[in-house]
């Protein structure tokens, strides 16, 4: 069965960043596939290479790059809730005249269509948030 | 329907509204601080038991167990891991997520 999933709430705020994994990784492990993972409002928080959380801690952003590499999930953050909090790809930092793009390996910008097709092409879609 | 819920009766009223609104037959899942509202004796005990009677109530075992209250679970409130949240996506048709 193919999943879709949004994330709408940033890492270590509360708790959806990380159920939203756990889950994703729970629904490989029975053999399910992930069709996407949507990330929006807060949510794009996810996607910055630039967070250095304690060594002994988990590193959210790190941990979805790392799903994302080794079982080809796409990782797609809101085009609009992005530029409101800063999170930039190569592209967007250069069309608005930034000085550096924070865009974690994995993650992609685009817009909310992207999560319309996975309404569309998912069997099931699950809402992670605040 | 599945119908999930993570944040406490006591924080937020999304629980309520979520029982106000689900129909018989339908499936309870408390995740996250929603798993409060699984505690036998307290103020909200009184209305998951009663949704009980028409709805299946389940748990997240993981989040009872890192809030230390797995022992405090309501009779019949049904415990499960994120391979059982997993399972409860696919047997319903479709989730609403009580945030």
């Amino acid at each position: 069965m193919k999943f879709g999933i949004m994330v709408n709430e940033g890492p270590y705020q509360h708790q959806a960043s990380d159920t939203a994994y756990l889950f994703a990784k729970a629904v490989l492990a029975k053999g399910h596939e992930i069709y996407r993972v949507f990330f929006y409002h807060d949510g794009v928080n996810n996607g910055t290479r630039l967070t250095v959380p304690p060594q002994d801690d988990r590193n959210i952003v790190n941990r979805w790059s790392e799903l994302a590499a080794k079982h080809g999930i796409d990782l797609v953050v809101c085009v609009a809730a992005a530029q409101r909090r800063g999170i930039l790809d190569e592209s967007e930092a250069k069309r608005h005249g930034r000085d550096a793009n924070n865009i974690a390996a994995g993650f992609r910008i685009s817009g909310l269509g992207q999560l319309v097709e996975a309404g569309i092409q998912a069997d099931r879609l699950v809402v992670f948030g605040d | 329907m599945l119908h999930t819920v993570n944040k406490s009766p006591f924080e937020r009223n999304t629980l309520k509204s979520c029982l106000a609104h689900v129909k018989p037959g339908s499936a309870v899942l408390l995740i996250e601080d929603g798993v409060y509202a699984a505690l036998a004796g307290t103020v909200a005990s009184d209305m998951v038991q009663q949704a009980m009677a028409e709805v299946s109530v389940y748990a997240l075992g993981p989040d009872l167990d890192a809030r230390g209250v797995a022992n405090r679970v309501i009779d019949g409130v049904k415990v499960i891991d994120y391979a059982g949240f997993v399972d409860l996506v696919i047997e319903h048709p479709s989730t609403q997520s009580w945030l």
